[in-house]
């Protein structure tokens, strides 16, 4: 088996969940300069809502891709209810306050979206129900599932979809002429809070797939899954250049290649020293390094003066 | 009919009186210009009618209804654009996108089109760097987008604030001749200047503020002609 293609495929799977997740951070950061922590928890969110209608409906004789289906259909709403929701009552009446204040808002919904999924959920982790059969091709030595493949072209559509929306639509235009300078957006008839309260729930549906991706991938979902992915997603967004969205999904995917090429590669570079499980120290040992040489990340500019 | 009537008009910034109830009109279909120093409270003025300040409710009319401390993206649907000081371009935006978003609110796409013709043939400039973001263009085109941008929402009133700012005097002379073709389209105006003379030239009514207050006012051409005008503002010696 080939080690190197394996960890590529791999790493590119994981890589193009990040770089989804690593949008929503990235697109709240371009409108509003706030990092918005608790972006990781609608990914866990996404993932148990998902989670839970799947196994719900795991018994029936629906086919597997329709039950998947129905679990990202509940679970997209929910989440952009959850992404619209916090904006509304959490973020927008700090709108003119210091940065720190939001910030650390942030934070403290990520900790009560945290334990309210405790409680509605419990400490045990959902496991996702046997219900897709196992799919694998060989490609030139290395092994890639159907569920990575749907994956990958799921997060690629997404990426696509985004992208297209925000450079060619007038709703996407009206985002950039927001991000760039939101009171003469608004002499221009654009009603920022609107177009503020979309950018959360296009985030949290985002997040949403990504959740249901994420869990379908480990098949596992529970209520602290948010937090790692989250930072490791904001990481790779800082890698690409927050505030960027092509940066986000460069940041994301470049983010998910070096951790699983490292986690494939560090056993024999350090005498299995350490093992794969180190693989999250990747992650952020690149993150330091870009942030060394490149402070405003691979594809940023401006950041110094806006953070 | 005045299109736009402030009535004691007050603003405060940050308990600094900037505005200290003013009273001024805007006929339908004229041309009026405020000028004065710098520092008068022009801007606030300005910046109050398009929503951008929280004002009293009456000391605003626009189309005889009150508008003080409307939000301006409610005031854009109703008519009313301001060209801010600075031009306040979309930097990243091109030149189109920008144009696209001074027609946000409206849905009429080929009156659109047809509007964008308009703007074009005014600044055949623009046309030209319509690929272009904004950001690259010199400060006379990015005045004469922000100028083409506001009229992309069709205003009724246009408040332009401090159009020939850091201009050549050639291009000075090129938006104000822009802007008088658009009054003689109907668009009423209300025109804040530091270059009094020019302003007052193409006016047909002015007015004169100092440290937050109105200190005159008359038709343009009296104005031009006043000894404490000349003397104060137009650089003349009696």
């Amino acid at each position: 088996m080939d080690i190197f293609l394996q960890q590529i495929i791999n790493g590119l799977t994981l890589g193009s969940v990040y770089a989804v997740v690593a949008l929503g951070y990235t697109m709240v950061y371009g409108i509003i300069q706030l990092i918005n922590f608790a972006h990781g928890e609608l990914v866990m969110i996404g993932a148990m809502v998902a989670f839970s209608v799947i196994g719900a409906l795991a018994g029936t004789q629906l086919p597997p891709v329709l039950i998947v289906l129905a679990g990202i259909l509940v679970a997209v709403p929910v989440c952009m209810a959850v992404g619209y929701t916090m904006e509304r009552i959490a973020y927008r009446p700090l709108r003119g306050a210091p940065r720190l204040a939001p910030l650390i808002t942030a934070i403290g919904i990520s900790i009560i979206l945290q334990h309210v999924a405790l409680l509605v959920w419990s400490r045990n982790p959902l496991a996702f129900p046997q219900i897709i059969p196992l799919v694998s091709f060989n490609v030139g030595g290395a092994i890639i599932t159907g569920v990575q493949i749907a994956i990958i072209l799921t997060s690629l559509l997404m990426m696509v979809g985004l992208t297209l929306m925000v450079y060619r639509t007038k709703l996407g235009i009206a985002m950039r002429a927001t991000s760039q300078n939101p009171q003469v957006a608004g002499l221009m008839g654009i009603d920022i809070d609107r177009i503020i309260a979309f950018t959360f729930i296009v985030g949290a549906g985002l997040a949403a797939v990504a959740g249901v991706m994420v869990g379908t991938y480990y098949g596992i979902a529970h209520y602290s899954m948010g937090s790692l992915l989250g930072m490791k997603a904001f990481s790779a967004a800082v890698l690409g250049g927050i505030g960027n969205l092509a940066g986000a999904m460069l940041g994301g995917i470049l983010l998910g290649v070096v951790e699983a090429l490292g986690a494939g590669y560090i056993g024999d570079l350090t005498n299995n020293v350490f093992g794969s499980n180190y693989q999250d120290v990747f992650a952020f040992l690149m993150l330091i390094a870009v942030l060394v040489f490149r402070p405003s990340g691979l594809l940023g500019e401006r950041v110094g003066d806006r953070a | 009919m005045n299109l736009l009537e402030l009535t004691r008009l007050e603003v405060a910034y940050g308990g600094i009186k900037a505005v200290r109830g003013i009273n001024l009109k805007v006929p339908e279909g004229e041309l009026v210009c405020l000028i004065g120093t710098n520092g008068a409270g022009k801007t606030t003025t300005l910046k109050a009618i398009a929503g951008l300040l929280p004002v009293a409710a009456d000391a605003i009319r626009y189309e005889g209804a009150p508008i003080g401390g409307a939000r301006s993206f409610e005031l854009v649907r109703r008519g009313l654009a301001l060209v801010p000081e600075g031009r306040g371009v979309f930097g990243q935006l091109t030149v189109a996108e920008n144009l696209a978003m001074g027609a946000y609110v409206r849905s009429d796409a080929a009156a659109v089109s047809s509007d964008l013709e308009r703007v074009f043939s005014l600044f055949p400039r623009l046309a030209e760097r319509r690929g272009q973001s904004a950001g690259t263009l010199s400060g006379g085109e990015q005045q004469m987008l922000a100028i083409g941008r506001a009229l992309m929402s069709r205003p009724k009133l246009l408040l332009l604030d401090e159009p020939s700012m850091g201009l050549a005097p050639l291009m000075v002379q090129k938006i104000f001749e822009t802007i008088l073709a658009v009054a003689k389209d109907g668009v009423t105006i209300l025109l804040v200047e530091q270059n009094a003379r020019l302003a007052l030239e193409v006016s047909s009514h002015g007015y004169v503020m100092e440290t937050g207050l109105i200190t005159l006012s008359g038709p343009a051409r009296e104005l031009l002609t006043d000894p404490k005008v000349r003397a104060a503002y137009l650089g003349e010696a009696d």
